[in-house]
């Protein structure tokens, strides 16, 4: 039986699924930054 | 012809929003540190790892299979304090809320990964991507618990309100992590027991499985951090949109006088 697609696989969705969620967070970082004012992002 | 519509306040401020606005030079640096760690952690998984006698290439999905279910457990245990942090009334803050619900979708994520890595090597180890033996059970239960947990956090109400809620929540589903943890001893499934506290591994898949810890932890600090920003913002953005339809009734109710 031949490993390597399994392999591949299990680490392309890893590390597929946390770069889709890290995008989809910063992405919804910098709207959620555009209706707020300096003082509600204490930590800029 | 009309002429262009002023400019809200939100607008204004749009034009001064940072590029990364959720960022620190902290969290620049422990970013980067997470990326260089994954980034080591696929040239030992798929390059450097040598291949174990029994278990051949499929040894690889363990340097993220076992680092995504022990984050996934952190996560939880973090998302537990957080909220007991938030119950207990001289700590009583909305920043622990969001902590623990910042922890608990990270640590959703990382528990999908377990799912579907383990699913993988399952299909490689046993020839067959699902059993319903007791750890891929309560592992798959854990799971549903925590996407409850989410949802719940989602109902609405106010910020106080959805902070209790979930509190209680989290502190009954961290009980499931001993389950979890301890089914490979109790029930002996088809799961194979703890291979790291038994020494099974060599030097190099030890190594490798050490990167890969450290680097689902950089990796997980920096995800709840700027999560937790994103939910700080979010609450701001509810409180400015409450405010703003009481202002308008208000304005209404002198305009009716």
């Amino acid at each position: 039986m031949n490993q390597w697609p399994y392999v591949l696989i299990s680490y392309a969705l890893s590390l597929g699924g946390i770069a889709t969620y890290t995008w989809r967070m910063l992405r919804r970082a910098r709207s959620m930054a555009s209706k707020v004012t300096e003082e509600d992002r204490p930590w800029t | 012809m009309t002429s262009p519509a002023p400019s809200s306040s939100t607008e204004t401020t749009a034009t001064s929003v940072p590029r990364r606005p959720t960022g620190t030079t902290f969290s620049r640096w422990l970013g980067i540190a997470a990326l260089v760690g994954m980034t080591w952690l696929v040239v030992f998984g798929l390059l450097l790892s040598p291949d174990d006698d029994l278990q051949k290439k499929g040894v690889r999905i363990l340097y993220i299979h076992v680092p995504s279910a022990w984050l996934a457990y952190l996560a939880f245990v973090v998302t537990g304090i957080a909220s007991a942090g938030y119950l207990f009334k001289r700590t009583r803050s909305l920043i622990w809320d969001r902590i623990a619900g910042a922890s608990a979708e990270v640590g959703v994520l990382f528990m999908a990964i377990t799912l579907v890595t383990g699913s993988l090597w399952g299909r490689i180890s046993w020839g067959t991507y699902w059993t319903w033996d007791s750890r891929l059970t309560t592992t798959a239960f854990l799971f549903i618990t925590y996407v409850g947990y989410l949802a719940v956090r989602d109902l609405g109400g106010s910020h106080h309100q959805r902070a209790k809620r979930s509190a209680v929540l989290a502190l009954l589903a961290v009980l499931e992590i001993p389950l979890v943890h301890f089914s490979v001893r109790w029930w002996r499934p088809l799961h194979q027991q703890e291979s790291v506290a038994e020494g099974k591994l060599d030097d190099l898949m030890l190594f490798s499985l050490f990167v890969g810890i450290v680097s689902f932890t950089l990796l997980y600090v920096w995800l709840v951090l700027h999560r937790q920003r994103v939910l700080a913002m979010a609450d701001a953005v509810d409180d400015k949109g409450l405010d703003g339809a009481l202002a308008a009734r208000r304005a209404e109710q002198e305009v009716a006088r």
